[in-house]
């Protein structure tokens, strides 16, 4: 528990503390600016965009990877935990290597919101996959069958019958892939350019001196995290009692 | 050694456990703690065992106070009803934990566990994993792991509750060989009444938190002390507003004294037995036990009018005459 | 449900291509851009002084924080499922808190707190002890953003096993330290190994919180994921090879390491 405070608890309390400490005034005018809001609304904008996308893409390489056989299958899988391996500034040059200026395919997305939007969905990309593998191998075939001699249609078997019984691990996978992009620095902080990403105004802030203005909306991001974190534990339903 | 369980009253939040609850289990002696569930049986045990604590009252074994004891410290050996294996070990390192984690010499180490493993016939079986043995092997090894180090006391939960029927009976008898050839203190947790009556020396019936007898199997089965435990040991039927068991029934054709008429439902024959369902005059069900002869004897068919009278012992209590015999037709 | 062969094929090929454009070709530009200009000037820019230091630094912090976040994760986990201490939710959410808390937050809130002007800072500070701007407080950001791996790998193993193992082991004489060691740690060492695994790729490739905090130094408090960052912002404009060597080098590096986690993950799974 001390081991925890020193490392968590304190410093976070820490940045509450700056957010208001000039005052619930100075708190909301930090926040109630052009600004602020252009960076929140971004960020929510392209995190939600990337969970909508990831949560049917997600789904659909999850359905592959379950449902099919292909030689290099396993491969394939283990391929998914990438992004989960690699550090986020080399992810961030990776998608500019390839979509960036200099790019071998012509292609080039740096510093648009086009490329915020590749990043975050390779950040996040196994978030949704591994939710819903498990929930997929763990579907009973018999369902199905029994959907198939009472004469449903493989649209319907899946759309009655398969999905419903998805949809919590799709919406988990898909809160935490949001959670995730909302927060998101490393693999933006190459490539964002002019866009103006939450976290990168707050380091724009902190490097800049203006402490007050990054906790403050530092503190918006935590509420909006905790909120997440609560929605998420709340899907997931895993709780030690 | 002996076993004392003084005034042991448990609750878990709202739910009364144990009540006030005292037993003595006699040296050497094989104990079973019978009642269905949630009659406070397996708690019993695992305070006992150190497992539990409880609210109030005393346990001793061999006459010391080991109420606050830990259960490594009380000398006993447990068995659970799955097994508990350690998964991770051979049969051979299970059975060998209590010596190795006493510092004994490997060579005292392996005499003893191959010693042990010849005793429950596990030898082959000695470097295979857990979770290669069957149900009844593995508690045939959880057995082995108890004994190691020669436990004051044994003690078991529903040791055979997660095995098949058929390996159920088997290892039950084997179970009693091995405590008529190794004497130790047992005591031995079951729902199974027929297990109760052919393994132990003393049964305590158990109900709701409390003792409602203890005995050896046959008082407890000819002389049950409350109606429970006469329900729980065997099949009652209540005719004339006592209980009876069906073969201690009496079916006549003639009306006689104190006899209750009857309607016959239906002859199930069982082999050698043949149960007879009845419908009572106030429309209460009633079941009655005849041998193939004596059901020969009385060639009964659905719809036949019969007259049911309870044992002589029970009639005599009420005053009644000559003991009744059916009169053939 | 039997899905045509057609429907397969093309499902199968979408994944394929979608996976391909997001994920390996990405990564095999990065490698061919590397090497573009000949393997030697390649490993020029990965063996320069400041190359070098980097990486080993970026060792030292692993090596500092991993153990700590694994007797912490190994811990926290027989509290969370063992024990009766009141506050468990409470200790349950706050492990996840690194998670979700944007990692330039965690930099902001630590130099609040260890900084100059900060809540303790001050004091540490006239002890002669830097934290900010040092290689301690950049230790402290990757234990912080690290922290929940082991934790989560190794709870839900111990919740599933049950604790009748650790009862028995109890009746047979087994101390509270015996149980652990000979009962409860081989139950859960592949929980273990894959949260450890997890673990090192977080702390490998931590760049948020560490940029924060850290002074920036080449030499002295430049982490191999700063040095791709600080490179790159010194080119500015097209990235040239000296970025994507020590890209290649990060990469290689979480490359291993996903095959040990795919190794261990497979392992996890079949115990």
């Amino acid at each position: 528990m001390l081991y925890l405070s020193v490392i968590v608890l304190i410093p976070l309390a820490a940045v509450v503390v700056k957010a208001v400490s000039s005052g619930a005034g100075t708190l909301w005018s930090s926040i109630d600016n052009t600004l602020t809001l252009r960076a929140l609304a971004i960020t929510l904008g392209a995190s939600l965009l990337v969970a909508a996308i990831g949560a049917v893409m997600g789904t659909l390489v999850a359905w592959v990877l379950v449902r099919d056989h292909f030689p290099g299958q396993r491969l394939v899988n283990a391929l998914i935990d990438l992004p989960f391996a690699l550090p986020t500034i080399v992810a961030g040059l990776t998608l500019i290597a390839l979509y960036g200026p200099g790019s071998p395919v012509g292609i080039d997305l740096a510093y648009t919101r086009g490329a915020v939007i590749v990043a975050l969905m390779f950040v996040t990309l196994p978030f949704v996959v591994r939710s819903v593998q498990p929930v997929l191998i763990e579907l009973d075939s018999e369902v199905e069958e029994a959907a198939a001699s009472l004469g449903a249609s493989n649209a319907t078997t899946f759309r009655r019958i398969i999905l419903p019984a998805l949809r919590p691990a799709i919406f988990s996978g898909g809160a935490l892939a949001f959670a995730r992009s909302v927060g998101e620095f490393g693999s933006l902080a190459l490539i964002a350019g002019k866009v103006q990403i939450a976290s990168i105004v707050i380091y724009a802030d902190i490097e800049s001196g203006s402490e007050q203005s990054a906790a403050a909306l530092s503190v918006v991001l935590m509420v909006i995290s905790l909120i997440m974190l609560f929605l998420i534990r709340r899907l997931g339903g895993q709780v030690d009692r | 050694m002996r076993i004392e369980a003084n005034g042991i009253s448990k609750r878990f939040g709202d739910f009364v456990a144990l009540d006030d609850v005292s037993l003595d289990v006699a040296e050497g002696g094989l104990t079973a703690l019978l009642g269905p569930s949630g009659s406070g049986k397996s708690t019993l045990l695992r305070i006992i065992a150190g497992l539990e604590d409880p609210d109030r009252g005393q346990v001793r074994i061999a006459a010391r106070d080991v109420t606050w004891a830990r259960p490594q410290d009380r000398g006993i050996g447990f068995v659970f009803q799955h097994y508990a294996a350690f998964a991770h070990m051979s049969v051979f390192e299970n059975v060998a934990f209590a010596l190795k984690i006493r510092k004994r010499k490997e060579a005292e180490v392996r005499a003893r566990v191959e010693e042990l493993l010849a005793l429950v016939g596990l030898t082959q079986w000695s470097q295979q994993r857990p979770h290669q043995l069957s149900g009844g092997q593995r508690q045939r090894m959880a057995l082995a792991r108890a004994l190691a180090v020669e436990p004051q006391v044994l003690l078991l939960d529903e040791p055979f509750g997660a095995l098949d029927a058929n390996v159920r009976a088997e290892l039950r008898r084997w179970l009693r060989r091995l405590h008529d050839e190794q004497g130790v203190t047992t005591v031995l947790v079951t729902h199974d009444q027929e297990e109760a009556m052919e393994v132990a020396d003393t049964i305590a019936v158990m109900n709701k938190g409390r003792i409602e007898q203890v005995g050896a199997p046959r008082d407890v089965y000819d002389k049950p002390a409350t109606d429970f435990v006469m329900g729980f040991l065997g099949p009652v039927s209540k005719i004339d507003g006592r209980l009876v068991r069906p073969h201690d029934v009496t079916i006549s054709l003639v009306p006689l004294d104190a006899a209750v008429e009857a309607m016959v439902k239906r002859v199930v024959h069982l082999g050698f037995e043949v149960r007879i369902e009845l419908e009572l005059s106030g429309g209460e069900p009633a079941r009655a036990q005849l041998t193939r002869a004596q059901s020969d004897e009385l060639e009964l068919s659905r719809g036949d009018v019969v007259y049911v009278r309870l044992p002589a012992a029970l009639l005599t209590a009420a005053g009644a005459g000559a003991p009744p015999r059916p009169i053939t037709a | 449900m039997i899905v045509s062969r057609r429907a397969t094929l093309s499902l199968r090929a979408v994944a394929l291509l979608y996976l391909g454009l997001l994920l390996l070709l990405p990564v095999g530009v990065v490698f061919w851009r590397t090497f573009e200009h000949g393997i030697g000037t390649a490993w020029a820019f990965m063996t320069t002084p400041a190359a070098i230091s980097a990486f080993w630094l970026t060792v030292l912090i692993a090596v500092i924080a991993v153990p700590l976040n694994t007797i912490f994760g190994v811990g926290a986990a027989l509290v969370l499922t063992r024990s009766n201490a009141r506050g468990k939710a409470i200790l349950d959410s706050l492990i996840d808190l690194p998670f979700v808390v944007s990692p330039v937050i965690v930099g902001l809130a630590l130099l609040l707190v260890y900084g100059q002007g900060g809540w303790f800072g001050s004091a540490f500070l006239n002890n002669g002890i830097r934290i900010i701007y040092a290689v301690p407080g950049m230790v402290i950001a990757t234990v912080f953003v690290s922290l929940p791996f082991v934790v989560r790998e190794v709870a839900p193993v111990l919740r599933e096993v049950g604790d009748e193992q650790e009862q028995a082991a109890a009746t047979l004489g087994a101390s509270s330290w015996q149980t652990f060691w000979r009962v409860t740690l081989p139950t859960i060492r592949w929980g273990v190994a894959y949260g450890v695994v997890l673990t090192t790729a977080r702390a490998l490739g931590e760049i948020g919180a560490v940029l924060v905090v850290s002074s920036n130094v080449a030499g002295s408090t430049l982490t191999l994921p700063l040095l791709v960052y600080q490179r790159d912002e010194q080119i500015g404009g097209q990235v040239t090879t000296s970025v994507y060597a020590a890209a290649t080098e990060l990469a290689v590096l979480s490359i291993a390491v996903l095959l040990v986690m795919t190794l261990f993950g497979r392992r996890k799974d079949a115990s």
